[in-house]
């Protein structure tokens, strides 16, 4: 089995969807002749051609907008919103329409779309490159949410997301890109959207995260095991609809929890998680839920961006402070 | 080295019938008798729709509506030029447009009445609901031009706007593209002058909007709205060209928003009485029925039994709709996913009391 890396996992899952269903078309900036800015696209354009492989205007709106009316229509369309930071010239689409036909048309219309959009920090990239606005997304009724947090999780995650008869936005963690490289296989398979996993079982306590901050999440709980305190990590996977069921069951046995995530702290996914727990498992707790998370400023350039960002040592902490509430 | 003209545009005016009901019959569409009373019927059927709607919302029985007054012949004249493999975008000023099409009446006044139900185009009929924030359909009409394109179908799309959309940023981007892939989709924009107390002087300082058009890499013609033949003429050779590859064209068809712009506006603050009156003399009805008149489709007797066959087919379908039971409440939770997420279902359980009924 090959070691991959994310985007070389994404490309895969990519490939191997156009060559099963001929619906499904990539489009896009760059995504053609130059394969994409992170080269997720890479080879698309060379295999499938012009047709199925389009570079757009600069239009994100219209990437989007354009994207709803041939799903609608029948195909099965992957845009690419080059960075997160960009996409909100296109929410008005993605909120107004792309949410809400099957609704709108009590089901005549539906919208089995891909929006694949890389956010996150840590690359050092410039201002509106790095942000973390999943929440946005969340919070949109009819809209599905997916952030993969490894290249395995990635493939298998995006092959349900295409197959999905509703949209979904699909939220590549860049700094996760090239940083690691696990096996992927070649076969075919999928995750199902709405399930978390656990990533590490442990007794102690529970900590959620997804997307890029699995990682330092990860490492934590490596570095409290050495300590004797063992932590559940939770790789969230997708963020809507969420899989309330698996936390709430980590929690109850855990009786601690901390949340973290890279977007800001106020109305941050972590604060639907916490009361999410608090009306499910509020009399199991032995600690207030944690949360380590970006802060409720502007995302900072790279010369800041390591004070923003969560870290391996603020969760060890909130670890240590659920611990010895 | 002195400075040169690289290129020129030009921007074509249409008007095959003038306000007396004078035809230019060299330009005039091949249309059939049969057919030309049949678009005198639409409109007719339009307007009556129109009336009943607006007298239905003041006596409480109908939610905000937009009425189409005025605008009878841009509405039919295009949507008569569709074929049944066509798709259509609407605005949420169409309900001509859309009756054209084939959406039932009934089905118009459940939508205004509150009832998205109404909006569950019939099966066959390759029409998206209506679309409220303005000019966003217009990049989804342009994606089902793409589709149609991608698929190798021979049929056309239509996006209807009004004069406010060309102010939106997805005028811009959906032609844009558009013209880029060189798709089958006419974008019909309906210029009535106002966009609620907003004059066109204030959404362009273009004397056309059809030459916005020419910055697309496409064609662009302004045709009289309020004269039938015109804007049908125009759309069936937009369509035409479309469906065999000729890419997209704009066409801007003049006329006026006779009425309110809701039941919830009062254009008597902005706008001149006498600027009204102007507008209902160049009504689109009167004057193809003038046509009519001199070339022997139209008396008294047929105008007649066409008025009150309108009546009836609107008060009917009135009396169907007001017999529609209401929606399931569950309705609210049923077409956000194909499939219910659990988080949902439990919400949806928390509509219902311990009786078991749900709580209001």
């Amino acid at each position: 089995m090959a070691q991959l890396t994310m985007v070389q996992a994404i490309n895969l899952a990519l490939a191997q969807e156009m060559e099963r269903d001929p619906r499904v078309v990539v489009l896009g900036e760059d995504v053609g002749k130059n394969g994409g800015v992170f080269r997720v696209t890479q080879g698309l354009y060379e295999k499938f051609g012009d047709g199925r492989v389009a570079d757009t205007p600069l239009s994100e709106s219209a990437i989007v907008g354009v994207s709803i009316g041939m799903a609608a229509y029948g195909l099965r369309p992957v845009a690419e919103i080059q960075f997160e930071g960009f996409i909100y010239a296109a929410m008005e689409q993605l909120i107004s329409h792309a949410s809400r036909i099957r609704t709108r048309s009590r089901g005549r219309y539906h919208c089995p779309l891909v929006v694949r959009v890389p956010y996150g920090g840590g690359i050092r990239a410039p201002e509106h490159h790095s942000e973390s606005n999943e929440a946005l997304f969340a919070h949109t009724p009819g809209l599905k949410v997916v952030v993969p947090s490894t290249p395995y999780e990635a493939k298998g995650l995006l092959v349900s997301a295409i197959r999905d008869p509703d949209p979904v936005i699909f939220m590549e963690p860049k700094r996760v890109y090239r940083a690691l490289k696990e096996e992927v296989p070649e076969e075919e398979y999928t995750i199902p959207l709405g399930q978390a996993r656990i990533a590490t079982e442990g007794k102690d306590n529970t900590l959620i995260a997804w997307g890029a901050m699995l990682q330092p999440t990860l490492k934590a709980a490596a570095l409290m095991g050495e300590r004797g305190i063992h932590s559940e990590v939770i790789d969230l996977r997708t963020l809507s609809p969420l899989d309330t069921r698996t936390i709430i069951e980590s929690v109850k046995k855990t009786k601690r929890a901390v949340i973290v995530h890279e977007a800001p702290r106020t109305c941050g996914l972590g604060a639907e998680l916490v009361a999410r727990i608090n009306e499910s498992a509020l009399l199991y707790l032995e600690a207030p839920v944690e949360r380590v998370t970006g802060y409720d400023t502007v995302m900072p350039l790279p010369k800041l961006e390591q004070y923003y960002l969560p870290n391996a040592e603020r969760v060890t902490e909130a670890i240590g402070r659920v611990m010895r509430f | 080295m002195p400075k040169k003209t690289i290129k020129t545009f030009h921007v074509e005016w249409l008007q095959v019938l003038d306000e007396r009901g004078n035809c230019d019959e060299e330009l005039r569409p091949p249309l059939s008798d049969k057919e030309i009373q049949k678009l005198y019927e639409w409109m007719v059927l339009a307007r009556a729709f129109d009336e009943k709607a607006f007298k239905l919302q003041r006596e409480g029985r109908l939610g905000t509506y937009a009425s189409i007054l005025g605008q009878e012949a841009a509405q039919v004249g295009s949507a008569f030029a569709l074929q049944p493999g066509d798709w259509m975008f609407p605005s949420y000023r169409e309900a001509g447009a859309s009756i054209v099409r084939g959406l039932p009446l009934k089905m118009v006044f459940q939508y205004w009445s509150g009832d998205e139900r109404g909006s569950r185009i019939p099966q066959g009929q390759n029409d998206f609901p209506i679309t409220i924030p303005v000019g966003t359909q217009i990049p989804i009409a342009t994606g089902a031009a793409w589709a149609a394109k991608a698929k190798g179908d021979k049929i056309a799309v239509m996006a209807y706007l009004g004069d406010g959309a060309t102010s939106k940023g997805d005028f811009h981007e959906g032609l844009n593209f558009a013209g880029v892939f060189s798709l089958p989709v006419v974008f019909l924009c309906q210029n009535n002058h106002w966009a609620i107390s907003v004059p066109v002087s204030r959404q362009t300082r273009a004397e056309t909007l059809a030459q916005k058009a020419i910055a697309y890499g496409f064609d662009g013609i302004q045709v009289d709205g309020n004269d039938i033949f015109a804007v049908y003429k125009a759309a069936h050779e937009a369509l035409g060209r479309a469906r065999v590859g000729q890419g997209p064209t704009l066409i801007e068809c003049v006329t006026y928003r006779i009425g309110d712009h809701t039941t919830a506006d009062d254009a008597t603050r902005y706008r001149t009485e006498e600027e009204v009156r102007e507008w209902r003399e160049k009504d689109p009805i009167d004057r193809l029925k003038r046509y009519m008149g001199k070339k022997g489709l139209w008396d008294e007797a047929y105008d007649h039994k066409v008025a009150l066959e309108s009546r009836e087919q609107v008060e009917a379908a009135v009396a169907e709709e007001e017999a529609i039971p209401p929606p399931d409440p569950r309705d609210i939770f049923h077409y956000t996913f194909a499939e219910l997420p659990e988080d949902l279902k439990e919400q949806m359980e928390h509509l219902f009391g311990s009786d078991g009924r749900p709580n209001p």
